[in-house]
């Protein structure tokens, strides 16, 4: 049994599940560990660890040479392992080097495709929530202006955002940012890591807490009305919208303050208007208009 | 009408709150499907052509992602479903085309809105108010260099010039044809028309196809030139239980357009009471699972190769409410089932109920490398219930269990409601006044329980 302590991140795993396969370890026999190098923290007694890239060299690789043999695998298994990379649990990384193995040691690329395989199935499940992840930090993300164009020397309008991911996607989100919002500059805050973007480059800084965030905006009155005058209290349908706006991220949505009035309220208002009379119709006003298109009509 | 007296003591929230409330009866939101455009060597913001986004929900369940607004609900028309009907005594606004830009870009940028869907009522006459719309999405685009998605309504009677000339700017038209049939149109919308609204969708369908091939032609000559640009779809509405349209009437019409002005989408809008109601409307709202099963029958027709008289048939012209019309279809034609799932090709398994188009791909991938068993499909996550009275896989014959049509429908049926003393809320004429929040919720919840992403 090996135990193996990696960075939570694709380029390291990558490193050392060459080293692993170099010296056919099987994949039942790795213990994926993250972010601790100490040996003394495992509980195990027969561990070896792995340095990535150091103590692999010395060793003779027994399966595929780590230089000049590399294992191929599909591009497919690459960007699942990217995209997996970002999942906060950590237990991709044992299955990643599992689908590894099954690829090369296994032969059988077609693994990717077996749907009801269970680690395929565990693997493509990650997949789907980073992705849901990803997509909801675009559509929830709420920007707060800090400056206007002629607050500093820059000519540009300065928003700022916090956002709470899942995973961590910060970056996987931040082309998407800056082509969409290239035009201004903006910093979105997270716990896990800060993205700015000044209008040439992109930066990260480290993750802060919430307190750093700008609170409020004088657009949010406007914002909150529009939600409140485009919701029709005719089909109420609260369960349908906290499936797609799970509650967890009312709490930095501004228009959520005024969900639970706007509920309380639909059946009122519905019952009004139940009790308005009918209008009677009236006659068709004297309008040029309206005359020309009655002759369009006649004319059919 | 004195605009001017209105606009003098409006401010721009109260403008907003009359004019977006007047627009939550469309019920497009998509904001999917916009050519690829981006901000990155623009001067402004905006991007389109990856999946849509729904920055929001509001509590009726209906996905917010673009400002959904009227220029004016002043309208000259008289259309009965319509609270902006000019026999009708809302109260009226009128945004200036500045500030719906302006609202435009303050939403944007704080990442309310992936862009503009900007309707208005029809002013002195088509034209005039095809232009006001116009100017809107022009200021956006070339003044503030805005690469956000925008969705104009366009008016019929608009000139073909102007029709074009808002096809430029959007990524989306769209003319409502809001109820199937000219018959009915006549008497609750008097001022409207089918002929002319095919017309005007031809228009822009051969504007979207021209634009195509002019952009493929000058790619493949590596011009220069600056491309044209024009909205790349559009789509339309249909207002459902306002007239005696049947279901087949309303999937006729969405055959009609599908297959020759090659819409993305038709909406179905379940009619539901407004203020200031006219008198020729129905009293009563339809189910709201009505519009769903239209929904249904219309994915059946675009993705899975169904036809309106397979859904619906002259002795049952409408949708059955209490079964999806997959099942429904199914139980109608018990003859040719079951389909082996490990050999019927891929047209047969979109056939089988609870089955989707994913899953069915699925399974003719999985076939490839073993005998396709209940295990995999449970795995899969298909709706076993529902198909296994359909199919066959290497460990199940439905021939077995013997599924009568009867005892199939009872199962997918809602339970039977049992009767109960009336405790109902008091009805005032025909109207039933629903008293409470949680009866609203209870009952609709029902209704949308299984509607479809997508939907709105």
């Amino acid at each position: 049994m090996k135990t193996v302590s990696i960075e939570p991140n694709f380029k390291s795993w990558r490193e050392m599940s060459r080293l692993l396969l170099g010296d056919m370890v099987e994949p039942a026999n790795v213990i994926w560990r993250v972010g601790q190098l100490y040996p003394e923290e495992s509980g195990f007694d027969d561990e070896m660890f792995f340095e990535f890239g150091k103590q692999g060299e010395e060793e003779n690789a027994k399966g595929y040479q780590r230089t000049s043999q590399l294992p191929r695998v599909p591009k497919h298994f690459m960007s699942l392992a990217e995209t997996l990379s970002s999942h906060r649990s950590g237990k991709q990384w044992a299955m990643l080097y599992e689908i590894l193995w099954i690829i090369t040691y296994g032969n059988n690329k077609a693994i990717l495709y077996h749907h009801t395989h269970p680690t395929i199935r565990k693997v493509e499940n990650m997949r789907k929530q980073i992705g849901r992840d990803i997509h909801k930090m675009r559509a929830f993300v709420r920007f707060r202006k800090v400056s206007a164009p002629d607050d500093d020397n820059s000519g540009r309008e300065h928003f700022v955002s916090w956002f709470e991911p899942d995973h961590l996607i910060v970056r996987l989100n931040a082309n998407f940012y800056r082509k969409r919002f290239a035009g201004m500059n903006f910093s979105i805050l997270t716990p896990d890591e800060c993205m700015h973007w000044d209008g040439n480059q992109l930066s990260f800084t480290e993750g802060v807490a919430k307190t750093h965030a700008p609170e409020g905006d004088e657009l949010e009155t406007l914002w909150k009305s529009y939600y409140r005058s485009i919701f029709n209290p005719a089909r109420v349908k609260i369960k349908m919208m906290q499936t797609e706006m799970p509650k967890k991220y009312w709490k930095n949505l501004p228009e959520a303050d005024i969900i639970e009035e706007l509920i309380r309220d639909s059946s009122d208002r519905i019952s009004d208007m139940m009790e308005e009379t009918n209008r009677e119709l009236k006659p068709r006003p004297k309008n040029a208009y309206l005359d020309y298109l009655d002759e369009l009509n006649q004319g059919e | 009408m004195f605009l001017g007296t209105y606009n003098a003591i409006m401010n721009t929230i109260e403008k907003l709150e009359i004019l977006a409330d007047a627009a939550k009866y469309d019920a497009s939101c998509a904001s999917s499907g916009g050519a690829r455009k981006d901000s990155s060597k623009g001067k402004g913001v905006g991007s389109t052509g990856g999946a849509g986004i729904c920055h929001s929900y509001a509590p009726d369940g209906r996905c917010i992602s673009l400002l959904k607004v009227l220029l004016t609900n002043v309208c000259l028309y008289d259309c009965h479903y319509c609270i902006n009907r000019r026999s009708s005594n809302v109260r009226r606004a009128l945004f200036t085309p500045e500030e719906v830009v302006e609202l435009t870009l303050s939403f944007y940028k704080r990442n309310y809105i992936e862009g503009l869907f900007l309707s208005s009522g029809i002013v002195r006459s088509a034209d005039y108010t095809m232009e006001m719309v116009i100017r809107v999405a022009r200021l956006l685009r070339e003044e503030h260099d805005f690469r956000g998605y925008i969705h104009l309504k366009t008016i019929p009677e608009a000139s073909p010039e102007l029709i074009s000339e808002a096809g430029k700017y959007a990524d989306r038209l769209s003319i409502n044809v809001e109820l199937p049939l000219q018959k009915n149109l006549k008497v609750l919308a008097p001022e409207k028309n089918v002929t002319r609204t095919r017309e005007a969708m031809q228009t822009i369908n051969s504007r979207i196809t021209e634009t195509l091939v002019t952009r493929k032609e000058m790619r493949r000559s590596k011009s220069r030139a600056k491309k044209p640009t024009f909205a790349t779809g559009q789509s339309t509405q249909m207002i459902v239980g306002a007239d005696g349209s049947h279901d087949s009437d309303f999937l006729k019409r969405s055959e009609d357009l599908y297959g020759n002005f090659n819409l993305r989408r038709v909406y179905y809008s379940a009619f539901s009471p407004i203020p200031e109601p006219s008198v020729l409307l129905p009293l009563k709202s339809p189910p709201l699972v009505r519009e769903h099963r239209l929904y249904q029958a219309d994915w059946l027709l675009r993705f899975y190769d169904f036809q309106v008289d397979e859904l619906t048939t002259s002795e049952e012209p409408d949708l059955d409410l209490d079964i999806d019309p997959k099942l429904s279809w199914a139980l109608r034609n018990r003859h040719v089932f079951p389909f082996d799932v490990n050999s019927a090709p891929l047209e047969m398994l979109y056939r089988i109920p609870g089955l989707g188009v994913r899953n069915a791909q699925r399974i003719v991938r999985l076939r490839m490398y073993h005998k396709v068993g209940l295990e995999d499909l449970i795995k899969l996550r298909v709706n076993l219930k529902k198909t296994m009275p359909f199919m066959i896989c290497s460990d199940h014959h439905p021939a077995k269990l013997e599924f009568s049509n009867e005892d199939i429908r009872l199962r997918f049926s809602p339970p039977p409601k049992q009767m109960e003393l009336d405790f109902s809320a008091p009805v005032i004429g025909d109207k039933v006044i629903i008293e409470n929040a949680e009866t609203v919720t209870k009952l609709t919840m029902e209704a949308g329980k299984e509607a479809m992403h997508g939907e709105f």
